[in-house]
């Protein structure tokens, strides 16, 4: 009897039958693409993107040059320089970080105590050339300024969870 | 008019007409049958497909063509190079001139001629010559393997084949494929000789080196089996041919099972629709189940693969020839 019955199952195609019909129905199914350039998926408010240098309100730039990021950082990426400005605050003369080097772990701002250096929303920083990745202070900083009100919100969304 | 008509120039003209009235929109059919395959595949894994090249993505066959065209020949230094020029062509033109006795409405075909199956037959039999010297000139053990693989595997596929069209012969009693078509205005063939249809378009699966028979490709062992080496337009010869095999297989299938030109009942909404609009969308759907199969199904092991050709399909295609042969006797519906 379990010959017959695979035979049956073999000469009917059975598999075969209910695997087309299965292709089939996905063929009319709705399609989960996102056509990318134009349509992006939602970022979690820890996604851990391009980095930014942070100010306060009032203008004046959080890093205080403790150069915990630069000591945390596995992928040895940040490099820091620090001098006591004219008005005695001690302030980085350098802060660069190296984007070829960066493994996008998040470390620096889980290190930072002042909550200067982020890693913002976006991921879309591609350049042409490699020099173009070696970030220096004013990128970082300008990158704070043009990020600053999706930096805030998406610190304010995690806070509960820190 | 009548006199030049009748002249070695006029039929010449005519013939000439009439294989670019063919040909044309067989190679438009092509490249857009590369488009519908990757639409079609993309829906059936719940993507969306080219979209991006004019509306819907449907300049994509010419973006497509216009890439290979500028990319440049390769012809690795160890390969026979006379032999590797030539074999993409003879794929090619071997894909086309089958065309030649394919019957897309009564009195359509550019050659009536009355051994149309043997024809078709003895053409796409000769298209493992275009994959084997590929595999053999190139030089490559990929090409090699997938060549040798490619000849293996169409031999044995066509031994059924061949078993499956007698069983069609013998209901039509003539060789022609107008005739096979006009004898099918009762009843098409895929009703009474089903499991000949099934076994008839799985070995055109096998033939057109089509998943899940592409053991001749086997990207993921062979790389691209007997197209390693090749690029740019030769590359693009072997992909049209690929295609313009599938549509034969497609006719075929249409021809022999599927009624040809006819429409499935001769009332009237069907019978408006004029019989080459029903030769195309019965070509359509059988394309449309190769992109169906190749979504579904992996490919085989070699040796399953043999085993179907000769252990499975070979004895029940030759037990079912018995079987027809007895019926059509005994109830005395042999055609004279």
């Amino acid at each position: 009897m379990a010959t017959l019955d695979r035979a049956a199952y073999s000469l009917l195609m059975t598999e075969l039958v209910s695997g087309m019909a299965l292709t089939l129905k996905y063929f009319f199914a709705p399609k989960a693409t996102i056509k990318y350039p134009f349509e992006k998926t939602a970022l979690s408010p820890r996604f851990k993107g391009e980095h930014a240098l942070r100010r306060y309100p009032n203008g004046e730039e959080r890093c205080i040059a403790c150069k915990l990021c630069e000591a945390i950082c596995p992928a040895l990426a940040i490099t820091i320089e620090a001098e006591p400005r004219e008005d005695g605050s001690r302030r980085t003369t350098r802060y660069d970080i190296d984007m070829t080097k960066c493994i996008y772990c998040g470390m620096c701002e889980e290190a930072c105590p002042v909550d200067a250096i982020v890693e913002g929303p976006n991921f879309e920083f591609a350049t042409e050339t490699r020099e173009e990745l070696l970030y220096d202070k004013n990128r970082l900083l300008s990158n704070g300024d043009r990020w600053e009100p999706e930096i805030a919100k998406r610190l304010e969304l995690d806070a509960p969870y820190r | 008019m009548d006199a030049f008509l009748n002249s070695n120039i006029g039929i010449l003209a005519i013939t000439i007409a009439q294989t670019l009235a063919m040909l044309v929109p067989l190679l438009i059919a092509v490249a857009y049958a590369t488009y519908a395959e990757r639409k079609v595949l993309a829906a059936m894994q719940m993507r969306v497909g080219p979209n991006q090249v004019g509306p819907l993505g449907l300049l994509q066959p010419f973006a497509d063509a216009l890439k290979m065209v500028m990319k440049e020949t390769i012809i690795p230094s160890g390969a026979n190079r006379a032999l590797f020029i030539f074999a993409p062509m003879l794929t090619f033109i071997l894909a086309m001139i089958a065309w030649a006795v394919i019957p897309v409405a009564e009195g359509w075909a550019i050659a009536d001629i009355n051994v149309g199956v043997l024809y078709l037959f003895a053409i796409s039999s000769l298209g493992v010559y275009g994959i084997i010297i590929a595999g053999w000139a190139s030089n490559s053990k990929y090409a090699f393997l997938g060549g040798l693989r490619s000849a293996a595997q169409m031999v044995s596929y066509e031994v059924s084949m061949g078993f499956v069209i007698v069983t069609v012969l013998l209901c039509v009693g003539s060789l022609n494929l107008t005739q096979i078509v006009l004898a099918q205005k009762t009843v098409w063939f895929f009703i009474p000789l089903f499991p000949m249809f099934i076994i008839f378009f799985i070995s055109a699966l096998a033939e057109t080196n089509r998943t899940p028979f592409d053991l001749a490709e086997g990207e993921s062992e062979l790389v691209a089996g007997y197209m390693v080496e090749y690029s740019s337009m030769a590359y693009a010869l072997f992909f049209l041919g690929e295609y313009a095999n599938m549509f034969l297989m497609s006719a075929m299938t249409t021809t022999l099972f599927l009624g040809g030109w006819l429409a499935p009942m001769d009332i009237a909404p069907f019978n408006w629709v004029p019989g080459p609009v029903w030769f195309i969308l019965k070509v359509s759907l059988c394309m449309f189940t190769f992109f169906w199969v190749r979504a579904t199904l992996p490919r085989y092991r070699y040796d399953q693969l043999m085993r179907l050709g000769w252990k499975v399909f070979l004895p029940f295609s030759l037990i079912w020839l018995v079987i027809t042969a007895f019926v059509l006797k005994l109830a005395g519906w042999l055609p004279v």
